[in-house]
């Protein structure tokens, strides 16, 4: 298969993320649609580096990998900050900036 | 068909449709499972592409990491409050649009591109070259790396301490 299937594959998985980012209304949820955004973003530079036969693409996966990482534990422990003081994990119920 | 070709055409419907399930599922407990099944076709994809060592760093941290946390914050956030695990979604149509939207318009202009569709020679062991490189091109962004997850590991801990 050509770079161009790789390509449109990590596209739709990226659409797929996003839709779930926007309609999701459990925090969590959100943080699942992120995710798959982001894997979807490492087959791309995978499939660059694959197909232009060095291994910087792959370099900066392992960067991306281990970023997103924390952003997971960083985000989950707000997660679990934000029910403690709110009590909920919905996001249209913290609206307390909403004016 | 040659055989890479099935193995991407099956692994592309896996990971189409699992990630389908993550954002669609009512109960956030499948839908994590889902995600579950999401990086594993991912990191197949890896092995797909001959990234050998990032389909095992894939399956550890991810797979492995990610999945574990993210049902331990399911637990401790949703049995407190005593609810079901079910979630609804708003704007299911407005979203849809936007999502169909932009892959539209990147598949359209990866479609009038012309891209490589055999890959080039590689300079020897990827895995080999991946490690090397690491360790001197890139020595002084890996220990930013290394400051980073120290940062994010001591913020997580810092947030999610009893209360005192």
């Amino acid at each position: 298969m050509g770079l161009q299937a790789y390509l449109i594959l990590a596209a739709t998985v990226f659409c797929i993320g996003l839709f779930g980012v926007v309609t999701r209304r459990n925090t969590i949820g959100i943080l699942l649609g992120i995710e798959l955004m982001l894997n979807a973003v490492n087959i791309n530079l995978v499939a660059f580096s694959h197909f232009s036969g060095t291994a910087t693409g792959m370099i900066f996966t392992l960067f991306t990998i281990c970023i997103t990482v924390s952003e997971a534990a960083i985000g989950l422990a707000l997660v679990i900050l934000l029910f403690r003081v709110r009590r909920t994990v919905m996001a249209d119920h913290l609206d307390l900036l909403k004016g | 068909m040659t055989l890479s070709a099935l193995a991407f055409w099956v692994l592309s419907i896996l990971l189409v449709g699992s990630a389908l399930a993550v954002v669609l599922s009512k109960n956030l407990f499948h839908a994590v499972l889902w995600l579950a099944l999401a990086l594993t076709g991912t990191a197949g994809v890896f092995l797909l592409l001959n990234a050998e060592f990032l389909a095992a760093v894939q399956l550890l941290l991810y797979a492995g990491g990610i999945i574990t946390v993210v049902v331990f914050a399911i637990v401790v956030t949703e049995r407190l409050v005593g609810e079901r695990l079910s979630q609804t979604s708003r704007g299911i149509v407005s979203g849809a649009l936007v999502a169909i939207g932009l892959l539209v318009i990147i598949v359209s202009t990866l479609t009038q591109r012309q891209l490589p569709s055999t890959p080039l020679p590689q300079l020897g062991d990827l895995t080999r070259l991946v490690g090397e490189q690491v360790l001197t091109t890139y020595v002084l962004p890996f220990e930013l790396l290394a400051l980073l997850m120290l940062v994010a590991m001591l913020g997580a801990i810092y947030f999610a301490r009893p209360e005192d």
